[in-house]
């Protein structure tokens, strides 16, 4: 397989008027070509910021990169001007956010929106442009596409705009798809249809994915591997069996358990995680989640958890993973 | 840090400190502080504090009155016991204009007063009650617009001053610009409260049983009172102007009152042999409408909620 | 069996659109006749996609908004026609916790304030030892620190803030309260933390509540019992472990089959039911069932007649034409 994307020892800070903000800290992850890779963990942990680093779209400022690499096919993303970056965006790597009445253009209809990515980028004519349009509307499950194309954006649902941002994202046969929240503000039953979609698109186009979501099902159906995030840093990576089933983090354990479990009996009650995420202005050398942590040892006070290895492609960050570390299996209620 | 077994021991769950949340501040503190950092509002709000101390005791620690005339000392350029110079009538031009200085803030403060009051009341009622009652009270605004400031003030001195050739009473001013000054305020107002009115918190004050007035004065006025203040900072110079203005065209107070309109209208007809004497009064306005403005701006910025963090 | 807390029979809320000072407006049937009863002490989940009625029927309920018709009784009496004393009394009774933490508290006041507004107004404390008293055992009880009393409430997290706002409802000592989908702006860890909390109250205090959300497992965790609306109609209400077992509604299939699982094997096994399109506008809803647009199972006479609840036992009513 192919390493599409090599993220090492990512640093995003934003100043504000508080102080530093550090919303990443220390993140390094892969994403293989055709892959995809879900983002998940509380608001505010970074899942958004990690993502809007790789297209170098931090708002700057108070937003800065401050440290570590991107590698996309192998090239320094943080090495490129605005005008490569340009480039890339929208072309190699394209990009999809939860709000799909603020990313499309009111004033303009469906046809114009996507024909001139089309034009731009990939140089068509109008008529190869538009039979382009059509079969895009047509890939992402749009009836009618060519009456579709004379709709504006406040014509269409939720669920229709949403569709219509995915077949811009991928009008030029993105390498990678940046899918941040894209169902979050969508109904159950629209956010099947949008998940099938995806499923589509990855079997047939063979696009790499990274998904950010806060909806462990949504994961589950989707992904093939989970990255859960805590805090600004990435706290347990692996497959999406290996993270959903066979967790080992103490806060993957807690988002598990916060989750209503269909073998409930009437007796079994959910187990939250007290407390709240840390503020991301505090400057931590423990680890980030030990207020919450039931499993809390005093190394944990002391240092930051380094990344543990069980399997190559699972990584742990939690002292629990230490060989001299007492044995604690996860709790029975998860997985 | 060398890693040895005691390390692995469980932690004290209840000697774990949850972390803190970031310190708290209020809004107002958190607006002050903003406005600390805009060195332009700040100066202007220092000025105009200095101003109005000295229109409020300046012309006590002056040998001269307003109104003293001195014959022998007429035009006088600007010179020790007279670091303004005088006027036609020899009298000093100093404490003139620092009583000139009371009259504009005077008008400029109680135009700002009564623009809250009427202003508020009617916009709150107005975006509260909603509907039909909404529709009249704002097509009455909106026939009020219609009608040009000046013309309305000017109408206004002449009913309420039947004997307006010997000068205008102040309060008539007062009363004149107050009428006319609150219509953007009423708008403002409104705006902004429709707004609130559809927020959660507002339905959760009708759920526990709380009565439209309670609802006005303690959960949507507080959160207007931003732009409240704004708007009224900004309708300050607008009244200083329109105060001077009419002094300037023969409608503000009466001789030997001075404002700083009227010191500029007697300066124009020797402006020629003696332009001094325009300077000062001119400059003065200028000077404060500048500061009231910058402190308007520095004010918007500051309780701007968008740019709360 | 108790005698039911609300009865509610053929409520109907219609909006008028937009409309001027003279014009006749369109109207957006927003409830169009619906029928319920909830038990004292239990909790009732209304589910349904956005725009589907669910909040007007909990504000509704609980008289923020007059009803266009229908019957609403609260402890066997009719609200609407009762007399301005009985109808304070009762709204006391009945509260409202709302969505979203952000915009349901005033920024302008403290905590303190928040809780205590309501004490103030009904005079549910004399004095200022006793208000503060209560205030702190109102934040107690919620799991919030009573030490907190004078923060704003900018100073909390979403799901703290939830907490004020269930505190707020609280100081009156209600019956019943509507939890307007109170999880769904907070996280998942947090989401778990206010559900444990609600049901402990619920068990403490003997509360009643109608739960609306949009989250289906969480619906089917807290309920006793659930209703499905679709386009300002109950389609089906079953008890929540029945309801989940055994949809019978074509849309509450739908609806459940559509719930993502936090499980990747059975995920991968799952079929799932896609429905086609979007809700239709509820200002010209469909003629006959409401869902044929979308339905699968749709029979011609579907499209003509709008289908009775029928009752199948045990509390279980559906509203569709291939169930007799
Ligand atoms: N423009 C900005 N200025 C200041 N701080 C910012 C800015 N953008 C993000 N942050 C901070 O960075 C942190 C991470 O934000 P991010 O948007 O990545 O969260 P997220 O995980 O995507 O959360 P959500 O699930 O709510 O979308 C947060 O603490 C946020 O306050
Ligand atoms: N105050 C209102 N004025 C006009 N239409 C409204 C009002 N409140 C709700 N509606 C409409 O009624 C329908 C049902 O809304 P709502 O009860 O909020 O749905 P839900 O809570 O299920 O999302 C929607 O079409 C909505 O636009
Ligand atoms: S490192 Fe320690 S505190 Fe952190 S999750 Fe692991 S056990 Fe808990
Ligand atoms: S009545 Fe007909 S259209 Fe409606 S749900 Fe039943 S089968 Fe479907
Ligand atoms: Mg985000
Ligand atoms: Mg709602």
């Amino acid at each position: 397989m192919n390493t599409l994307l090599n993220v090492r020892d990512l640093e995003v800070e934003f100043r504000t008027y508080a102080g530093v903000v550090r919303a990443v800290r220390q993140v390094s992850f892969d994403l293989n070509a055709g892959e995809v890779l879900a983002i998940v963990g509380e608001s505010g942990c970074g899942k958004s910021v990690t993502a809007q680093s790789i297209m170098r779209l931090i708002p700057s400022p108070p937003g800065k990169i401050t440290g570590g690499s991107i590698l996309f096919n192998g090239e320094e993303i943080l090495a490129k001007t605005e005008t490569q970056m340009q480039k890339i965006r929208g072309n190699d790597i394209s990009v999809i956010f939860q709000d799909s009445m603020t990313s499309l253009n009111p004033v303009l209809n469906v046809r114009t929106q996507i024909t001139e990515i089309l034009r731009l980028h990939k140089k068509m004519n109008q008529s190869q442009a538009d039979a382009r349009a059509i079969e895009l509307l047509s890939m992402v499950g749009i009836p009618e596409p060519q009456t579709r194309l004379k709709s504006y954006p406040h014509e269409l649902s939720g669920g229709m705009r949403q569709r219509v941002l995915i077949a811009m994202s991928l009008a030029c046969d993105p390498k990678l798809l940046i899918a941040d929240e894209p169902t979050t503000a969508l109904d159950v039953t629209i956010q099947a249809q949008i998940i099938e979609v995806l499923k589509n698109i990855r079997q047939e186009l063979n696009t790499a994915i990274i998904l950010i979501t806060h909806d462990l099902g949504v994961v589950a159906g989707l992904a093939d591997r989970v990255m859960v995030m805590y805090a600004g840093n990435l706290v347990e990576q692996g497959t999406v069996d290996e993270v959903l089933c066979d967790p080992l983090h103490p806060y993957t354990w807690g988002l598990l358990r916060s989750l209503p479990r269909l073998n409930m009996g009437p007796e079994d009650k959910l187990k939250p995680i007290w407390g709240q995420p840390p503020d991301l202005l505090l400057e931590l050398d423990r680890c980030p989640f030990l207020p919450r942590c039931e499993h809390a040892m005093a190394i944990c006070a002391q240092d930051r958890p380094p990344a543990f290895n069980g399997k190559a492609s699972h990584t742990v960050n939690c002292w629990l993973q230490h060989p001299m570390a007492p044995p604690t299996s996860r709790p029975q209620e998860v997985g | 840090m060398a890693i040895s077994p005691e390390l692995f021991k469980p932690l004290d769950k209840n000697r774990v400190q949850a972390d803190e949340a970031r310190p708290s501040i209020t809004y107002w503190q958190d607006a002050w502080r903003r406005l600390k950092k805009n060195p332009l509002a700040i100066t202007s709000l220092i000025f105009i504090a200095l101003l109005t101390l000295t229109a409020i005791v300046g012309p006590f620690l002056s040998p001269y009155s307003y109104s003293d005339q001195d014959f022998d000392n007429i035009h006088l350029r600007p010179c020790r016991e007279h670091p303004f110079g005088t006027d036609n009538l020899g009298r000093d031009i100093l404490v003139r204009t620092m009583y000139g200085a009371r009259i504009s803030l005077a008008v400029g403060f109680v135009a700002a007063i009564t623009t809250c009051v009427i202003g508020v009341l009617f916009g709150g009622i107005s975006g509260l009650a909603g509907g039909k009652i909404d529709n009249l009270m704002m097509r009455f605004v909106d026939i009020m617009y219609s009608i040009p400031f000046l013309l309305w003030v000017i109408m206004l001195i002449v009913i309420l001053d039947p004997e307006g050739s010997k000068g205008v009473n102040l309060s008539s001013i007062f009363i004149a610009l107050g009428i006319v000054y609150w219509l953007p305020m009423a708008r403002i107002v409104r705006a902004q409260i429709l707004s609130l009115k559809e927020q959660e918190f507002i339905l959760a004050a009708t759920t526990i049983g709380a009565k439209k007035r309670k609802i006005l004065l303690q959960h949507l006025i507080p959160n207007v009172m931003g732009s409240i203040i704004v708007t009224a900072t900004i309708s300050i110079p607008e009244a200083i102007f329109t105060e001077s203005f009419l002094s300037f065209i023969g409608l503000g107070v009466s001789a030997p009152m001075a404002s700083w309109g009227m010191l500029a209208s007697d300066a124009l007809t020797t402006l020629r042999s003696y332009p001094h004497v325009l300077v000062f009064p001119a400059v003065a306005i200028c000077i404060t409408l500048l500061a009231f403005n910058f402190i308007g701006d520095g004010l918007r910025d500051a309780l701007d909620p968008k740019m709360r963090k | 069996m108790n005698n039911p807390i609300i009865e509610v029979t053929n409520l109907k809320k219609y909006f008028p659109l937009g409309g001027g000072f003279f014009s006749q407006a369109e109207m957006v049937r927003a409830v169009d006749d619906i029928s319920f009863t909830m038990d004292p002490g239990k909790t009732l989940g209304l589910v349904g996609e956005s725009g589907c009625g669910k909040t007007t029927v909990g504000r509704t309920v609980i008289g923020l908004y007059k009803p266009t018709a229908g019957k609403i009784l609260f402890e066997g009496a009719d609200v609407s026609t009762a007399s301005k004393a009985d109808k304070a009394s009762s709204r006391r009774q009945m509260q409202m916790i709302f969505q979203d933490p952000y915009a349901s508290l005033n920024p302008r006041m403290t905590v303190g304030d928040i809780v205590g507004e309501p004490l103030d107004i009904h005079h549910l404390a004399k004095g200022k030892k006793e208000r503060r008293e209560r205030i702190q055992y109102l934040l107690d009880l919620v799991g919030l620190n009573p030490d907190h009393v004078n923060r704003y409430p900018h100073e909390f997290s979403g799901g703290q803030r939830q907490r004020v706002g269930i505190a707020r409802a609280l100081a009156v000592e209600p019956k019943f309260i509507v939890c307007d989908e109170p999880i769904s702006a907070v996280d998942v860890s947090i989401q778990a933390q206010i559900v444990n909390t609600l049901e402990q109250l619920q068990d403490e205090l003997h509360l009643t509540f109608l739960f609306i959300a949009h989250d289906l497992s969480m619906v089917k965790y807290i309920s006793h019992r659930v209703a499905v609306m679709y386009l300002g109609k109950i389609v089906e209400i079953n008890l929540s472990s029945e309801l989940y077992a055994h949809p019978v509604h074509p849309y509450t299939k739908a609806l459940l089959s559509a719930v993502p699982i936090a499980d990747p094997t059975l995920e991968r096994k799952r079929k799932r039911i896609l429905l086609e399109g979007d809700v239709p506008s509820p200002i010209n809803p469909p003629p006959g069932c409401c869902f044929h647009t979308r339905c699968n199972r749709a029979i011609g006479v579907c499209k003509e007649v709008i289908p009775e609840m029928q009752d199948l036992g045990n509390g279980h009513l559906v509203a569709c034409h291939n169930y007799h």
